[in-house]
């Protein structure tokens, strides 16, 4: 009898634990937001990346669908190179989006917002009619879909994070430029 | 001169001596492992007396903790308007270095010296040397089955510590100084990584497991079988294992997080 209940005992305690250890590993950390199977790769060149880390997310409209993976520097075009994995979910961003370094918050952490463009596609013809008007007519090939970005492809609109030394910079420079023209008059 | 010469040496072959034993009886115990598992009821039993019975102790002072921590970050953080973080100062905190280490400390308080105890006491009245007549062997019969349930049951008391001092956390942070919860939790999750922190942590206690337990096991094992050398092993327990949790954690943080 006693050995029975020892048994229940110790088999509540195993659970208990592998249970703990579970809601640490769904609710405390970020397992429950990472899957990296699903995803494709979309690169991206800016010029000053400065903050921005791997696994920063990556967000359109303030949603985030995606993560950055790595983070190097190209030394041929001398700019720094991030590559983002975006959720395979979100497959129909247009390819001229645009990608901007942002702050979260005044102190907070950087992370990438990428803003859809207009899709270039080819599902529209455009013509030129006689009255010399634009004429925008939906394409009759069926197949034709808004290009989207995709496993490997580019985004070349990008925008570089703010540094706030830099602005400070341009700031007193910009003070210095003005004084400068004032005491000229 | 010559005789306190004489001491010094004799207390340094001394502790080497012991130190050779101990690692002589942690190889006896690793061996004796396989054999265990043809009697699981026996690792059953240890596996109640050790994790089981330190389940309370280890819960309410996750809570507790959980709590403090909740207080203490939440008073820091506002001032910089930045309470939304405390989520992540509570559960990086305690993934990381508490819930390893508190847990470890009361672990080999709670279930170190009294394995301790039991062993010492075991041996006091030659209950071990009894074994020995009758060709059992006391390691694997003793030592053997009392190791592999402290191994098995820190690592798994540790995530509880963990767990409920992030209620804890939770409890306070939300529930009285009103942190948002979306926040409390969505921080959380964006900064605590699963094989970076989470992982880490429950090797870090693993090894804490490892370590009180053997040094448990050893000190009984090894102690005067008088009710004084009994009684001053368990103060050993308690003693040498916090040293090592402390020394260890250093170590392991230093190669984990750099």
């Amino acid at each position: 009898m006693t050995t029975r209940i020892a048994e229940i005992w110790v088999g509540l305690f195993v659970a208990a634990g592998i249970a703990a250890l579970f809601m640490l590993a769904m609710q405390v950390s970020n397992l429950s937001t990472y899957n990296s199977d699903s995803g494709y790769d979309v690169t991206a060149y800016f010029e000053d990346i400065s903050g921005l880390k791997v696994r920063s997310p990556v967000t359109m409209s303030g949603v985030r669908i995606g993560r950055v993976k790595s983070i190097s520097f190209d030394k041929e075009r001398l700019s720094a190179l991030v590559t983002m994995e975006i959720e395979g979910e979100y497959d129909t961003l247009p390819d001229d989006s645009s990608a901007s370094i942002y702050t979260a918050g005044l102190l907070g952490e950087k992370y990438i917002g990428l803003e859809p463009g207009a899709g270039s596609n080819d599902c529209e013809d455009i013509t030129l009619d006689d009255s010399g008007e634009i004429k925008i007519e939906e394409s009759t090939d069926k197949d034709c879909k808004p290009s989207t970005l995709q496993q490997g492809s580019e985004i070349k609109l990008t925008q570089d994070s703010l540094v706030l030394e830099k602005l400070i910079g341009q700031f007193i420079s910009k003070f210095l430029d003005d004084d400068k023209k004032d005491t000229a008059k | 001169m010559i005789s306190q010469i004489q001491s010094l040496g004799h207390k340094a072959l001394g502790f080497f001596q012991r130190l050779g034993r101990g690692h002589i009886l942690i190889a006896d115990i690793l061996k004796g492992q396989p054999a265990l598992f043809l009697r699981p009821s026996l690792i059953i039993q240890q596996l109640y007396s050790v994790g089981v019975l330190s389940i309370l102790i280890v819960v309410v002072s996750g809570f507790f903790v959980g709590m403090v921590m909740g207080l203490q970050g939440y008073n820091t953080l506002v001032d910089f308007g930045a309470e939304e973080s405390l989520g992540v100062m509570v559960a990086l905190t305690l993934v990381r270095e508490l819930g390893p280490v508190v847990t470890a400390l009361l672990f080999a308080g709670r279930a170190g010296s009294a394995l301790t105890a039991e062993i010492g006491l075991m041996k006091a009245t030659e209950q071990l040397s009894a074994m020995e007549m009758m060709a059992v062997d006391p390691i694997r019969r003793v030592l053997a089955p009392r190791f592999l349930a402290g191994f098995i049951s820190m690592p798994l008391l540790a995530a509880m510590f963990s767990a409920v001092g992030v209620l804890g956390g939770y409890f306070v942070g939300v529930g009285l100084l009103g942190v948002d919860e979306g926040a409390y939790w969505s921080q959380m999750q964006a900064s605590v990584d699963l094989y970076e922190d989470i992982l880490n942590g429950v090797i870090k206690s693993i090894v804490f497991g490892f370590v009180v337990t053997w040094i448990a096991v050893f000190e009984g094992y090894d102690a005067i079988p008088t009710s004084e050398g009994v009684s001053r092993a368990t103060t050993r327990t308690v003693v040498h294992s916090s040293l090592a949790i402390l020394g260890l954690d250093f170590i392991l943080t230093a190669l984990m997080f750099n």
